[in-house]
């Protein structure tokens, strides 16, 4: 089949609409307007490694790292059951998973600042049966919270799809053998499982040190990250000389992480998302 | 048994994590108090006033419309990219491939901006027009990714057996490719449709004048503060997802019948 | 599913979508108005489209720089636009905005003569006027009990996480700056610096940097004290009782808005008679009591309540304004306050 010019369509659409505004980002990032004049410079990227900006890169690594373990911590069991064999309906199940995907995120997260008002729901229910209030929302716990909530199912996916596919033989081979359920859990199907691992920790880091919607919105415009910092350079303070090297520096953090990953993914072809 | 009843625990707890925030959301979408607070009689208030608020009416419109062209256009492309990817050299392909996941993994934010600044740059106002294009952008890549793998099972020589058989390379491609392919396709542009409703970020930074989709729409709700009408909406929304998914999930399981009483 | 009757559907849909959203209804003008949130009693605009036909996108922002920044990007495409004082001086002098013929606005002579030909348009070629205030805290009175007098009172660590100061750059740094008894124009970057930590010393203590949410916020009773806007405070004594607004005594922001037509515009005529509409009598007295910012416009206060005339929140003594300062174009110096404004937000 000689069909390769049906998709040179599409590559010029791509040179235009992904690989010309990343040039663009690159030569905004690059350059400094002074008085009219724009000139080369390395001004913005000097900038970003003041201390300040720093601090706000590693609270959003930190962060996100943060939400990527307690994911993990919780996905991971969850995974497990849905994916063991006596778990009837297991369709049905996971439907009802992805289900609150589907809902608008932002939603999601609206609900959310519903919940942790000072006079919210949580807090009228705890005063109802006389514990003391919870002081939640706009702090870096509301944050978390609100990652862990939208990225869950990011993680579990991908385990569980991986742990389906795991040949129960072998399992029972290892059984057979004399090991106990500890052993095989941490011999055999944590191992096997490593690919749906590390694609879930991409899956949920990735989002979550990028965003600027959940920190916003549940954080209260306290905890600024480095998603908030580029959107306040594009849309408040108009600096898109700083804006376009901080997008630089966040792409080249999460490609590199994507690589690095990607080493321990192998052939793995990637979780059903949807 | 303890075991068993311990992993239906965890489930019920994950589930009720997952869902107690949607579940109070359209509960208090019935409630007459504006006050999460308290509840104060049942009302259908805020859906009635949902639907007389014309910019919400609007912003389901651009998001439809948003979502159907892209969607399209995007399958459209995207089924032709995937096909001649497909009839590739190693290296093209490898290269080609890059770029294709470059706008899946690079961070939504990164996209919205380099697309924002390269419309300002030429001078494209930003509004329906900007915002469909990037749409387009991030959603080609989905339905690549989607129709690649049903041609990586295609048998070739089909395509070349109905050539010598007096095909043209169309009706050949009607009739021998296409059918192979078509689930792929469906997939993507499915996919694509619902990454373009459920789409933030991107959209955020590249539309203005007056276009806005849902998200952007309550995104500014939100910030202004509670709003029962969100309420309302988010119920409206949560059943006609959900409504969707019982569809989509009975077909399927129609369809797997249909495929094991064949066989 | 036919591939061809496919790409036809697609093929039509496209191009019936590109020409209803290219022109439009070719011989109906729309009107893009770009406003504050929550700034406009929005069956005003219907009446608007009513009476001339004139279709009304209205939309809204946050803050003076937001809206800034999306008209001088060059993305939009606004025909009247409501910005600040200190921000129409900016956009006069960048030459972001359209001359006004005011022989098309006859209903500017309702204006109080003391809000024409402020310092922002001296000569009133480019501005009419919309809305006026003030800056002050707003305090919950079950939840402070002293007097509340001064800004000290949002750096007071007993009213941890009860304070929610206004995501705005200009507003929050000028809170700072009097609190030290610095003008809210300052150049001197020493002073700057000081504001600056100050409002880093305070960050512990707020709850939040909020916008338009601060209303149902206060009025919820979610936090004791916040920053607000004088009108904004009106409407939130009018759902809460509890709540009080006072002006500190170290002097404060005296704002001005007023309705522009930036040079985006495509339909400058239509903007004009917009922006007369506003000032005209019945519509302004309307617009003023849904919103409850004090007007300028002199026929519209007359008919006002005398309740809401005599409330010192809405129209307050000549004592409180004169211990008031307007924001001032800042120039090249606003690099400073931007740096500066990003460094608290991102501490």
């Amino acid at each position: 089949m000689k069909i390769k010019w049906v998709s040179y369509p599409y590559l010029v659409w791509m040179m235009i609409f992904v690989v010309v505004p990343l040039l663009l980002v690159i030569y905004f990032s690059l350059t400094i307007t002074d008085g009219g004049v724009t000139k080369f410079s390395l001004a913005n990227y000097e900038k970003f490694f003041e201390p300040i900006y720093i601090k706000v890169l590693l609270r959003s690594i930190y962060l996100a790292l943060i939400s990527t373990v307690f994911c993990l911590a919780l996905g991971y069991p969850l995974a497990m059951i849905l994916a063991s064999k006596e778990m009837s309906r297991k369709n049905f199940l996971i439907l009802l998973f992805v289900l609150p995907m589907w809902m608008n995120f932002l939603l999601r997260t609206y609900a959310w600042m519903t919940l942790l008002e000072r006079k919210g729901l949580i807090n009228t229910f705890l005063s109802y049966i006389n514990l003391p209030p919870l002081e939640i929302l706009y702090t870096n716990e509301a944050v978390v919270l609100g990652m862990i909530y939208n990225f869950l199912p990011f993680m579990v996916l991908p385990i569980y799809s991986v742990l389906r596919k795991i040949d129960p033989y072998v399992i029972e081979a290892a059984e057979d053998l004399g090991a106990n359920s500890l052993t095989v859990f941490l011999k055999v199907i944590f191992p096997l499982s490593l690919p749906g691992v590390v694609s879930g920790i991409t899956m949920v880091f990735m989002p979550a040190v990028s965003t600027f919607v959940i920190s916003r919105l549940l954080g209260g415009g306290q905890f600024t990250l480095i998603g908030n910092l580029i959107e306040q350079q594009f849309l408040t303070v108009g600096d898109w000389n700083f804006g376009s090297a901080l997008s630089i520096v966040m792409m080249i953090l999460i490609l590199f992480s994507m690589a690095a990953m990607a080493r321990y993914e192998k052939d793995y072809e990637g979780g059903g998302l949807w | 048994m303890v075991k068993n009843f311990l992993k239906k625990f965890y489930i019920f707890l994950v589930f009720l994590f997952l869902y107690a925030p949607i579940i109070v959301l359209i509960i208090f979408s019935f409630n007459n108090s504006k006050s999460r607070g308290h509840w104060d009689g049942l009302t259908l208030k805020w859906y009635i006033q949902l639907f007389q608020d014309p910019q919400i009416l609007k912003t389901i419109y651009y998001t439809l419309a948003v979502a159907v062209l892209s969607s399209l256009v995007a399958t459209i492309f995207g089924t032709a990219a995937a096909l001649g990817i497909d009839s590739m050299t190693r290296f093209r392909k490898t290269v080609v491939m890059n770029i294709t996941y470059l706008p899946v993994l690079n961070p939504d934010i990164v996209t919205g901006v380099s697309l924002m600044l390269l419309f300002v740059f030429v001078n494209i106002k930003l509004g329906f027009i900007s915002l469909l294009l990037a749409h387009i952008t991030f959603n080609i890549p989905y339905v690549i990714l989607s129709v690649l793998p049903k041609l990586k099972q295609l048998n070739k020589h089909l395509y070349e057996a109905a050539l010598d058989l007096g095909a043209t390379p169309f009706y050949a491609f009607k009739k021998v490719i296409l059918p192979e392919i078509i689930p792929g396709v469906i997939t993507g542009a499915l996919l694509a449709f619902t990454l373009s409703v459920d789409d933030f970020v991107i959209s955020f930074f590249t539309t203005g004048s007056g276009v806005s989709n849902l998200s952007i729409y309550i995104y500014s709700m939100a910030r202004r503060g509670i709003n029962p009408e969100i309420n309302a909406l988010s119920t409206l929304m949560f059943v006609s997802v959900l409504l969707l998914l019982i569809v989509v999930d009975r077909r399927m399981s129609r369809d797997k019948m249909k495929g094991e009483n064949r066989a | 599913m036919k591939l061809s009757k496919w790409l036809f559907i697609s093929v039509l849909l496209f191009s019936l979508v590109l020409t209803g959203a290219g022109c439009g209804n070719s011989s109906q003008v729309t009107l893009n108005v770009y406003n504050w949130g929550d700034y406009i009693d929005e069956s005003v605009i219907t009446d608007f489209e009513k009476e001339t036909g004139i279709k009304v996108n209205y939309e809204t922002f946050t803050t003076n720089e937001d809206m800034y920044i999306k008209i001088k990007s060059g993305g939009s495409s606004y025909d009247v636009a409501i910005p600040s004082d200190y921000m129409i001086e900016r956009m006069i002098k960048e030459d972001m905005l359209c001359k006004i013929d005011m022989n098309n606005i006859p209903n500017i002579n309702y204006i109080d003569p003391n809000f024409r030909n402020l310092d922002y348009d001296p000569d009133e070629s480019y501005s009419v006027p919309y809305m006026w205030g003030t800056v002050g805290i707003l305090y919950n009175k079950t939840m402070v009990e002293e007097p509340v007098n001064s800004w000290n009172i949002l750096w007071d660590p007993k009213y941890q996480k009860q304070i929610l100061m206004l995501n705005s750059q200009r507003d929050s740094i000028g809170v700072a700056l009097k609190k030290l008894g610095y003008s809210i124009n300052t150049r001197d970057i020493k002073e700057l610096e000081a504001a600056k930590e100050a409002l880093i010393e305070q960050k512990p203590l707020v709850l939040a940097y909020v916008e338009d949410d601060v209303k149902d916020k206060m009025i919820a009773g979610e936090a004791a004290l916040a920053v607000v806007w004088s009108g904004d405070a009106v409407y939130m004594k009018w759902e809460n009782p509890d709540l009080e607004y006072v002006v500190p005594d170290e002097g404060s922001n005296l704002w001005f808005d007023a309705m522009v037509i930036p040079k985006t515009s495509t339909h400058q005529k239509e903007a004009e008679m917009f922006i007369n509409f506003m000032c005209r009598p019945d519509i302004a007295l309307r617009n003023t009591e849904y919103i409850g910012y004090s007007t300028p416009h002199m026929e519209a206060k007359k008919n006002l309540s005398a309740e809401i005339l005599n409330d010192a929140t809405a129209y307050p003594p000549q004592e409180v304004i004169d211990k008031c300062e307007i924001f001032k174009d800042l120039g090249s110096y606003l690099k400073e306050y931007d740096r500066i404004w990003t460094e608290v937000k991102a501490q």
